[in-house]
């Protein structure tokens, strides 16, 4: 039993309706209490579809346990199929129908319904949303993909793509392009926009891009073992990836590798000199494994940013992670526990999260900057406007969604010119930021009277501010205050001082300068 | 128009996927209302997502909810999961001194596996009193529906409520602060000084049961609160429910006559507050006359609803669904709603939305998982989760809750729609 209390995943319910939404001509018939219908909501509002997702719920009650929950389940099933006549259903059970075990696979079957039934095992006490959806689609692809003839000409398929991903729909369009580009063809996208007969043809295609390892990483093994088709290991996000990527693609279908980058701008943004206030800007990456592993790169190599930690929430990325943490000196954080994150941002005073929809709200709390980059997302991540993460296009949108949050360079030095002014000092926040959070008292106290006298902080050791040292502290950047105020503290409590002077204070910033 | 209503008009009792939320979820409210208490849902990763997804936006780094989550381990052996549970607790109570009722919340899968929480809330109760009370309900949706979760947080209070002999109106229902201190004016100049409220905003405010007591609801769905009320003792005021300008004057004056003040002294206090009830009210009904209302089930609110839209602002009800109709409490409503409509408990909400698309209404009232799709299909709809998580009781409030409904009719009049995508 853990105390939880914000998820970043659903249970591995959602991750299958986030595959039965995002295709056509199938059905997810769940054995479900009531109440297990809020999951419609996050298809409906936040991605703001406008159509219900394919899910048809039981909806037992307490009366109907021990009693006729397996009946419950035969005539939604059956209802279901007369009403929507899917090619393909599939069936599965949520947390609560898990413990009745009236196994829905194994009914199913027996109803002689004339499609494809796919039973669904998601172990809901074990596993999260992300493993419910790679390992429905896998199942999907199990038991419709059968070997096909190859096409003619080169082609790929994208696999990966589901409802409510990070996104995924933009994506999608860039990635076609990317790949037209070289005259490939793309044979099927799925599961977004797949039906169950194109399903069927995935072994037509030469090779499969593995858009998203999180959701479609089973189904690619599956298909390079069964199907003989292999798939990318390089997923298409940041300048550097997207070369990686088309040279991939290149080697695996034997075509030239061409790229098109005459609207590629995230380079040369990067190199004019505005941007030189990126430099050393020091970042904290949150989300899941692939995202976070690809902004990483981004930010280190493409930005300049320094990476101080990074991390994922999702346990099937850990190793990936943990191993491309050891390259960037930094120590991975997984963990699904938001409060262990928000110690770690804590902790690690970046001037810039790359994180979650749950990030955002740990970065207002602290007054940081932050960027979103992955999912779980919010009905902000579903813009009206074209906005890839992937490709050409995808690097010059996080070129633009990461700097924004930031001050810009020239501002940046006006702000350093006239933060004495009475109009423009520190508290007011940037202009362009709307609401300004709340400070963080133990960082931002309110400034005591000039003349107050010397301040005490709590502590092991009480360790006393002069008055000339406050003032001096308040002169430091105030998304660097804090840590300078630490970091001080920590090398007076090191060195016996019980009194921090001016002199103390820049003593320390000698002393942690690097 | 019968004098009887919708009384005697027979209900479509249904069977089938039923698109509601679980009890639970009141929780979003209830926690706002009682602001020292911690709501802990004992349940699995899919309550603490439902927790999240209604509660819409984390405004709060550390809520005053969360889900202990069953795992592998607490399913194996029962014995273990107690252990567990009282683990979490204590983590929660030595790190949140500000708690000082602490609700354990059963859940579908505490519920199933038979993971006893009263015990749990006995046990822990005496551990840890007198700082903090244990208290246990159940939310799950194998039982309860979207708002019978405070139904039953309410009812499972009562126990623990001291005896009083003192003649007391208690009023039964949580409403935002606003509406309460409205409410509680009124009752104040009507002579009602000594009012108390179920919940009260914190567990040391005082709140008495008795033979003497009188209850007054001013939530539809408090049918448990009010059993476990009377089985105390007290007795209960039949009243239409406070939406809008007619039901927040019938039940004030039931309410006074319960208590022996005179009419003179209602209509003399509410005067005021009814015109300008009825002028905002005016404002909206202008769009809303004449138009057609479908109510799919949601929160209970659904009948009084739909006798305010029908009687002050002119619609017409084509269905009113309720999730659960409480056929003492409703009977006053039901008498005012015109006969015509059909009245249905329960859903099986693919025949339902059969009929909603048969009877095209120009409103229908819904949940947020079919609010989109049915305005894809042309229809215009309202959330109905807004209407519970509004302020909309009594009179300040009539006109606010009838722009809820106009809005959308106004909004669809004023796009230059394309086809729906």
């Amino acid at each position: 039993m853990k105390l939880a209390v914000w998820t970043y995943e659903g249970p591995p319910h959602v991750g299958a309706m986030r595959v039965a939404t995002a295709m056509k001509g199938l059905h997810y018939v769940l054995h479900a209490p009531q109440g297990d219908t809020y999951a419609d909501l996050l298809f409906t509002m936040i991605e703001r579809r406008n159509h219900r997702p394919p899910v048809s719920y039981t909806t037992f009650q307490a009366r109907d346990l021990g009693s006729d929950t397996a009946n419950l389940f035969k005539t939604a099933c059956r209802d279901a199929y007369d009403r929507f006549r899917p090619e393909a259903i599939i069936v599965g059970a949520s947390c609560t129908a898990e413990l009745i075990q009236d196994d829905p696979g194994g009914m199913a079957e027996t109803m002689g319904l004339p499609v494809p039934v796919i039973p669904l095992e998601l172990p809901s006490y074990q596993r999260k949303e992300n493993f419910g959806a790679d390992e429905t689609f896998f199942q999907i692809v199990r038991s419709l993909a059968r070997p096909v003839p190859r096409t003619e000409r080169p082609s790929a398929n994208l696999i990966g793509p589901t409802a409510l991903g990070f996104r995924h729909r933009d994506d999608i369009t860039e990635v076609t392009a990317l790949l037209h580009e070289m005259g490939i063809d793309v044979n099927v996208t799925a599961p977004y926009g797949a039906t169950p007969s194109d399903i069927a043809r995935l072994g037509a295609a030469h090779v499969n891009v593995l858009m998203y390892p999180e959701t479609g990483e089973s189904a690619c093994r599956w298909m390079a073992r069964e199907l003989d088709v292999p798939h990318t290991r390089t997923v298409p996000i940041g300048v550097g990836a997207t070369r990686d990527f088309v040279a991939e693609i290149a080697g695996l279908l034997d075509v030239a590798p061409r790229l098109d980058d005459s609207r590629l701008r995230l380079p040369w943004y990067s190199a004019s000199v505005d941007s030189t206030y990126l430099t050393g800007k020091r970042v904290f990456l949150f989300g899941d494994g692939t995202h976070v592993a690809a902004a990483a790169r981004i930010a280190r190599d493409e930005m300049g940013f320094e990476v101080v930690g990074l991390g994922c929430y999702n346990r099937e990325q850990a190793r990936m992670l943990r191993a491309l943490a050891r390259d960037f000196g930094v120590e991975a954080l997984i963990s699904d526990d938001y409060l262990e994150v928000e110690r770690r941002i804590e902790d690690l005073a970046p001037e810039l999260i790359l994180g979650t929809q749950m990030e955002r709200h740990i970065a207002k709390r602290l007054g940081i900057p932050c960027a979103v980059i992955s999912a779980p997302v919010h009905v902000q991540d579903f813009p009206a406007r074209y906005s890839p993460q992937m490709g050409i296009e995808g690097a010059n949108v996080i070129f633009d969604t990461w700097v924004h949050p930031l001050v810009m360079g020239l501002e940046e030095h006006l702000l350093t010119m006239f933060r004495e002014d009475f109009e423009f000092h520190d508290a007011a926040g940037a202009s362009h930021h709307g609401g300004k959070a709340a400070p963080r008292p133990q960082v931002d106290p309110a400034p005591a009277p000039a003349e107050s006298g010397p301040e005490a902080r709590g502590g092991a050791v009480d360790i006393v501010w002069l008055p000339a040292a406050e003032k001096e502290l308040k002169k430091v950047p105030f998304f660097v205050r804090g840590k300078a105020r630490r970091n001080t503290e920590a090398f007076a409590a090191q060195q016996g001082v019980a009194e921090i002077s001016v002199d103390t204070l820049y003593e320390a910033k000698a002393h942690y300068a690097r | 128009m019968s004098a009887q209503g919708c009384t005697a008009t027979p209900v479509l009792r249904e069977r089938g996927q039923r698109e509601v939320f679980c009890g639970l979820t009141s929780i979003v409210w209830l926690h706002r209302k009682m602001q020292d208490a911690f709501f802990l849902v004992v349940g699995s990763r899919t309550c603490a997502h439902l927790l999240q997804s209604a509660a819409g936006v984390m405004i709060f780094a550390e809520p005053r909810f969360g889900t202990a989550i069953l795992d592998e381990t607490d399913l194996a052996g029962l014995a273990c999961a107690q252990d567990e549970l009282d683990n979490v607790v204590t983590q929660l109570l030595s790190r949140r001194s500000d708690i000082r009722q602490l609700f354990l919340v059963g859940s579908c899968p505490s519920e199933v596996i038979k993971l006893d929480l009263e015990k749990a809330a006995e046990r822990l109760s005496q551990q840890f009193a007198p700082r903090v009370r244990v208290i246990n309900f159940s939310g799950s949706g194998i039982e309860t529906t979207f708002t019978e979760g405070e139904d039953a947080c309410l009812a499972a209070m009562v126990p623990t409520l001291p005896q009083s002999d003192a003649a007391q109106l208690l009023v039964a229902g949580a409403l935002p602060d606003v509406v309460q201190d409205q409410m509680l004016g009124l009752l104040a100049d009507m002579g009602l000084a000594d009012v108390a409220v179920l919940p009260a905003a914190r567990a040391d405010d005082r709140v008495t049961v008795g033979p003497n007591t009188k209850v007054a609801m001013v939530q539809p769905f408090l049918g448990e609160t009010l059993a476990a009320l009377t089985r105390r003792g007290a007795t209960h005021i039949a009243a239409p429910f406070p939406f809008g300008e007619e039901g927040s004057t019938a039940w004030l004056r039931a309410v006074a006559r319960a208590f022996g003040v005179s009419d003179a002294v209602v209509d003399r206090v509410t005067e005021a507050p009814r015109a300008r009830a009825r002028r905002a009210v005016a404002q909206a009904a202008e769009v809303l006359s004449g138009k057609s209302v479908f109510f799919l089930p949601d929160s209970q609110l659904e009948i009084p609803l739909a006798r305010f839209l029908t009687r002050e602002c002119g619609m017409q009800a084509i269905e009113v669904g309720a999730p659960f109709i409480h056929s003492g409490l409703m009977a006053p409503d039901l008498a005012l709603l015109e006969a015509g409509p059909v009245i249905s408990e329960g859903q099986d909400v693919d025949l339902q939305l059969d009929r909603v698309r048969a009877a095209r209404p120009d409103l229908t009232v819904c949940g947020l998982g079919l609010a989109n799709p049915l305005e894809a299909e042309g229809l215009t709809t309202k959330w109905a989760i807004e209407l519970v998580f509004t302020p909309v009781h009594f009179y300040e409030q009539a006109g606010d809750l009838a722009g809820l409904f106009s809005r959308p009719l106004r909004r669809r009049a004023i796009l230059q729609r394309e086809a729906a995508e």
